[in-house]
């Protein structure tokens, strides 16, 4: 579960002035709005990347408002992935397991349950830099899940795909959500993702995030 | 079709290709280029493979050559130290979000960014002037109690560091402006406290700006005279380093000498720039497998 109660936060001369919405547990989220309204700030103040001004943040059941990020219990996918250009992908996957101290045959266990998952077994060893987007964002998303995260944070990960690639993501994200349960927060400006994934669709428009409904989607479109 | 076998049939000219945008920059930009290779070729062509003996042979060069070489490492070392947090400070990454009390922050942010800035637009003998007087001061002197600074080494380190730390901090600030602080982000996300996202993540990120500064730091070390003349004089067998090696046998007429020595500084910089380049070459690569 994701609920944000008066959230108010600014960056610059950008700012959000209250606002609230709730995530279902389990359910896969779509936020929806136009470029420049405040989502990845949104993101971000749920991370805890960015700091909120008033209001609270609620995941998983627990106020989390002042809690750093590490502790908040989610799974992170930026638009850039920022994968760890001096890494591996095996060690981009176990870093969050290093850092929390996993044993390492319980690091190595998990690195390859992910790869098998997300179908990058073949390239653990391998460095990030120049790998496909496809490959890029599976990595970017098992790093992510590694450490079994209640939240999944998405902000617009399959922005750079080819359309190919994108229904792949497509049915991995939708393996993966079979595989973990994990409540989904996803950001994109692409109505084909919310019609192949959103069990809630949410929609930030005016500064204010509102139930939506796929039809209206189709309806604009 | 005939418009494209007409395209086609069409000779590319001279005028026509990059070919003479390119040749008005390279002859331009070759100015400068052929400028450094005469003054080095003349330096050549004026001494001999004895008189670089002859220098090599003397115990006094030989002292300011080691002396060089050490200091010129330890102000690497220690412009490195003070270059990367404060390059990270006075990155975009330490830009302090309006708020309460943050105006304080940004004002000591933007002052501290400017202080910066004097050792390089200083005149240099300056720099050494307000070194010496500030080792003359109340605090200066108790130090001195403890440790002799003036017109001794801990002088030739302090006003090459005072100098060169300079560069590494711009050079630092530079290369965490180009790394995309989304990285530390996700790290801190995935578990890591602020200062664990910063040595797991953004400094092998920075390895590569980090060896720059560092090369930078030591090459301006090796060049610095006028600071060390007033701080740390120009005392044979004490704070001698090579700069001050060659002032001093053109103060007594030794052109043959001192040619010889500045040829001795440029084969050193060029080999030491080489190796470090190399090491950090290395360095990155021991990153990556």
């Amino acid at each position: 579960m994701i609920r944000l109660d008066r959230v108010s936060v600014r960056v610059g001369k950008f700012s959000l002035e209250s606002v609230s919405f709730e995530v279902r547990p389990r359910a896969y989220a779509v936020l929806m709005g136009k470029t420049g309204m405040g989502k990845t700030t949104l993101v971000e103040a749920i991370c805890g990347i960015r700091r909120i001004l008033g209001g609270g943040i609620w995941l998983m059941e627990k106020e989390v408002s002042g809690w750093r990020p590490g502790e908040r219990g989610i799974g992170y996918v930026p638009q850039d992935r920022a994968l760890f250009s001096t890494m591996s992908v095996y060690e981009n996957l176990a870093f969050a397991l290093r850092i929390r101290k996993w044993a390492d045959a319980e690091v190595e266990k998990r690195v390859k349950e992910l790869g098998e998952l997300l179908g990058i077994s073949s390239i653990l060893e391998r460095r990030t830099v120049g790998l496909s987007g496809g490959e890029a964002q599976r990595v970017a998303l098992g790093r992510a899940l590694a450490s079994r995260p209640g939240i999944l944070l998405l902000d617009e990960p399959l922005s750079a795909l080819d359309d190919q690639t994108r229904l792949e993501m497509h049915e991995l994200l939708k393996a993966v959500r079979r595989a973990t349960e994990v409540t989904v927060l996803h950001i994109t400006h692409h109505v084909a993702d919310a019609e192949n994934l959103a069990d809630q669709l949410l929609v930030l428009e005016n500064g204010k995030v509102r139930e939506g409904e796929l039809g209206e989607l189709r309806l604009r479109v | 079709m005939t418009q494209v076998a007409g395209d086609q049939g069409k000779k590319s000219t001279w005028a026509q290709s990059d070919a003479p945008f390119f040749v008005a920059l390279g002859v331009i930009g070759a100015t400068y280029v052929v400028l450094i290779v005469a003054m080095l070729g003349a330096d050549v062509a004026y001494t001999s493979v004895g008189d670089m003996a002859r220098a090599l042979e003397s115990e006094q060069i030989r002292f300011a050559i080691k002396l060089s070489l050490i200091s010129c490492t330890v102000t690497a070392v220690l412009s490195v130290i003070v270059g990367v947090p404060l390059g990270y400070l006075l990155s975009s990454r330490g830009r302090v979000d309006g708020g309460k009390g943050n105006w304080v922050l940004a004002a000591l942010r933007t002052g501290a960014d400017a202080i910066v800035d004097i050792p390089i637009v200083l005149p240099p003998l300056v720099i050494g002037l307000s070194l010496l007087i500030l080792f003359q001061t109340r605090p200066g002197r108790w130090v001195q109690q403890y440790v002799t600074v003036s017109y001794a080494i801990p002088a030739v380190i302090l006003a090459q560091f005072s100098v060169a730390a300079a560069f590494a901090v711009r050079t630092m600030r530079v290369t965490f402006d180009q790394i995309s602080p989304r990285s530390e982000q996700v790290a801190m996300t995935l578990g890591c406290t602020r200062g664990q996202a910063f040595w797991r993540v953004a400094i092998p990120e920075a390895w590569h700006g980090i060896i720059t500064a560092g090369t930078i730091a030591w090459a301006r070390a090796m060049g610095e005279f006028g600071p060390i003349l007033v701080f740390a004089g120009a005392t044979r067998m004490r704070t001698e380093v090579l700069p001050t090696t060659v002032f001093l046998e053109l103060s007594v007429g030794k052109l043959e000498s001192a040619v010889a020595v500045s040829l001795i500084m440029v084969v050193a910089a060029i080999v030491v720039l080489f190796i470090v380049r190399l090491a950090g070459g290395r360095g990155i690569e021991s990153f990556k497998h």
